[in-house]
This record gives C-alpha cells, structure tokens and sequence, in this order.
C-alpha cells in the first residue's frame, strides 16, 4: 500500500509525518534541527529518500542538511553560497542601492532525474546549483547579472528566489520567481535569463504594467503541462498557457485575490487551489474563516473548501511554499499555516482535518507519495 | 590545551557534550581557535565568521576572564589563561530577538 510522507519546516525546526494512504493516522517525528529556522525540506524525484534541508539562523547563519534515509538521520553538507564575481547592487527599501548580500536559502528544489544536483533559491535573490549531494554550491550568475538586476528590490520578506520549476520535457529550461522582481525564465539551463511578467500589473509600482518589480508570491506548473503556469501574485491570480510569454488575471470571483501559496491536483491540471487571505496589510483570512479556494476550470471560477477548516476567530497565514499535494488516486492536499497547524484533506479538498496542530509557525510543506 | 565553551546549537550541530578541548600549534588568538575548531569540526566552518571574509558573525560574541573580546582583532593574543586552559574562551549567541 502507498504511503505519504510529509516534510514540514518551521521557526523551530523540522518535523516529518508519515501515514500510510488512507491518510488518517500521522507519525510525527521531529523537532528535528530544533530551535532553528527550516525554511524548506524537499525529497528528491530520482530518490525519495533523499531529502535536502535549508536550515538558518539570524546567530548562526547557513546550513544545508542532507538525508539519505528519508528523514531519520541527516549530516550537514556544503554551507558556502559565494556570489560568482562582481557583486553589484541592488534597491534597498529606501532607494538607496546595496550590495548584494547572502541571508538565506528560501528554496530547495532538487533535479528531476539526478538525486546528487539540487538547485538553491536565495536570499539575496540568486539561483545556485550543487551538483555533488550539497557538497558545494556555485552560482548561476546570469541571472543576477540581469541588466535589471539593480533596479530589482526586497519585498516585505526580504529579496528572495523562492520559486524554481523545473521543467519535465525541456530539461535545459527553467522558471524562476523573485520577490520583487518577477518571473524570469532560461531556455538554455541558466546560461542566460528573461523576465516574463507580460501581463502582469501591480499598482504599487511607477509603472504597473513594468516588465520587472512585481511581487509573485508564487508559481505552479502541472508536470504533464510544463507551459501552463499558474500564480498567486501580491494581488491578483494569474494564468500562462505560453510558458509566461503572457499572462491572464484568473482571479475571477474569489472574495479576495492576495495570498501565497498556489498549487494543482495531480492528476487534474486545470484544478487549482489558494489560499486568499484579506489584504497586503492584514495577512489573515477574510471574516476569520479559513477558506481553500478550488478552481475546476483553470481559473476564474472559485468554490470555497471549508468542511473540517475553522471557520470563526481564525487569524493564521499560509505562506507561500506551505501548500503540497500527493499523487495518490485520491488527490491529497496539505496547507501548514503560521497557527502550527497542518490541514490535509485526502479528497481533494472536500474534507479536511489538522493532522497536526500545534507546531512552531509553519514555513514549508512538501509531501511525497511513497510506494 | 585551550578550553572552549560552545552554545548550544553550535554543540547540538557538533555533536558535542560540555567543553571542547583544542591543542594548538600558536598561541592561542581569535582565529587560530577558530581554525582548529573548523578543523576538527568542519560542519562549524561559516556558523561563527564568515567563510571567505573570516568576520566574526554579527551575532556572535567572545567572551573570557569576565570580558568581552569580541571587538579585539583576530589576530591579537588571547589572555594568558585561555592560553593556558585555567580559563575558558566562551563562543556566545548574542540575546536578541525571542
């Protein structure tokens, strides 16, 4: 029988739950790396049990941590995320211009097909590369040498790369998603980089309809359909079917079009889900309800998902890489929220229940489908 | 023989248990305790300085004999008793933050 095995990171650590596929009965280990920020845990597509981990701290700075056993132990591997060559500078929040600066690693996305190559999405915004299980790290620096890269600016979060999708029949492109700067996409594996936010319009900028200094807060692709992506942007959802040469607003009848995460059933590659909350300034639900948002139709049209969610005095965010599903029949769908809980619902999104409720702020979730 | 007192990640990620005990070639200053902990422990290396500019992580302190030697240079002596082992050299996570 198939079991599911979800990787959670939070403010204080990492914790995984296993279950076998009725998804009703959680093992819950952790905290793992306790006390320390796990911005990201994700399994490798080539080897499940090869798990990869950004874990950092404000005292103590970078580390990545390696699993070979799907979770139970894990060893520190290569910390040295090195800008290649000249620095430049970048907007900082009061115009001024700064130096680009390491922080963090946002994002770990690991190769389709090789479990020892894994990409980094950073802070300052970067994409990096390990080719020898996290060993070592180097830097594919054309996209940061962008001729935008120094009008691109920090959102509130900071100026971070958290979204890498790697596309499944195309191998040498990839997209990538920078608050705030916007989509950028490669045709020829990083050698060089375009940004793709035609389309796009964000009333907090000069120029809303520029072709970089949006706010995506996040993007999804379907394996089977690598070109249609979808987004959840500062407002606004959007739609490609170009592979991000244009965008359409999909947010069609959703009480509200700001949130993070965004993500597609697996089997079902018009079925979409997000979780809007109320505003920019106030990052909770609307009316305190807690509402998955489906759309059946590629967007535009919207049901609320609420059975099993609380739907009074609820006050929690879901941030943007803590939403997964798994590819059992019965497509599961997982959100954590900032609260410490861990919704799932194992059908879809009909029914949901916390299987865990009281962690640190939840950061990540990634689910694996295990045989 | 140099005594060291880690914080408490730091011992978790070393996989460590009280003090740490270092020999060293020199004298002990800043860095060359630092480069015999990196040795011995190398998942340490970019925890406490920085790798390529070797500065001193902003949140992190070095305490010994009651003071603070956090702003002395890398290269500068250590007190005679963190030479010798009587006393500890303290690596400390600054309280900031909740």
């Amino acid at each position: 029988m198939s079991a599911v095995r979800a990787l959670i990171g939070t403010r204080k650590g990492a914790f995984v739950l296993t279950s076998d596929g009725k998804r009703d009965r959680w093992d819950i280990s952790g905290p793992h790396f306790a006390g320390w920020e796990i911005y990201h845990i994700k399994g490798s597509p080539a080897d499940p049990d090869r798990l990869y981990a950004s874990q950092t701290s404000g005292w103590f700075g970078q580390l990545i941590q390696r699993s070979s056993d799907g979770g139970k132990t894990w060893e520190p591997v290569g910390n040295e995320f090195v800008y290649d060559g000249e620095i430049g500078t970048h907007q900082w929040y009061d115009g001024t211009l700064r130096p680009w600066k390491f922080t963090r690693v946002w994002h770990l996305e690991p190769s389709l097909d090789d479990p020892d190559t894994v990409y980094a999405g950073v802070e300052d915004a970067a994409l990096f590369r390990s080719t020898d299980g996290g060993k070592s790290w180097h830097e594919l620096s054309a996209l940061r040498r962008h001729e935008s890269g120094p009008s691109w600016q920090p959102g509130a979060g900071g100026m971070c790369l958290h979204t890498i999708l790697l596309h499944a029949s195309h191998p040498q492109r990839i997209f990538i998603a920078i608050s705030a700067a916007g989509v950028f996409r490669t045709d020829d594996a990083g050698q060089s980089w375009r940004p793709i936010n035609r389309g796009l319009k964000s009333e907090f900028m000069p120029d809303p309809t520029a072709e970089v200094g949006h706010c995506v807060h996040r993007i999804a692709m379907h394996k089977s359909r690598p070109d249609v992506l979808f987004m959840q942007k500062h407002w606004d959802v959007m739609r490609s079917d170009d592979a991000g040469e244009s965008w359409q607003e999909v947010s069609g009848n959703l009480p509200t079009d700001f949130g993070f995460p965004i993500d597609i059933h697996a089997h079902e590659p018009d079925t979409v889900y997000v979780v809007p909350i109320k505003s920019d300034s106030e990052h909770f639900p609307l009316d305190g309800k807690l509402r998955v948002y489906r759309s059946r139709t590629g967007g535009n049209e919207w049901e609320a998902l609420t059975k099993g969610l609380p739907q009074r005095d609820c006050y929690v965010n879901v941030l943007r890489d803590a939403m997964a599903v798994d590819a059992l029949d019965s497509c599961g769908i997982y959100f954590g929220t900032t609260g410490g809980q861990v919704y799932a619902s194992p059908d879809a999104g009909e029914n949901w229940s916390a299987i865990v409720r009281d962690l640190p702020p939840v950061l990540s979730v990634e689910v694996q489908t295990l045989p | 023989m140099i005594r060291l007192i880690l914080p408490p990640h730091l011992r978790s990620l070393a996989r460590v248990d009280g003090e740490v005990e270092l020999e060293l070639d020199d004298a002990a200053t800043q860095r060359t305790v630092l480069n015999a902990l990196e040795a011995r422990y190398p998942m340490l290396r970019g925890t406490i300085r920085d790798h390529v500019t070797q500065e001193r992580r902003p949140f992190i302190r070095f305490f010994a004999c009651a003071h603070d030697l956090s702003h002395e240079l890398p290269d500068a002596p250590l007190p005679e008793a963190v030479n010798t082992g009587t006393e500890p050299l303290l690596i400390v996570g600054a309280i900031a933050g909740g």
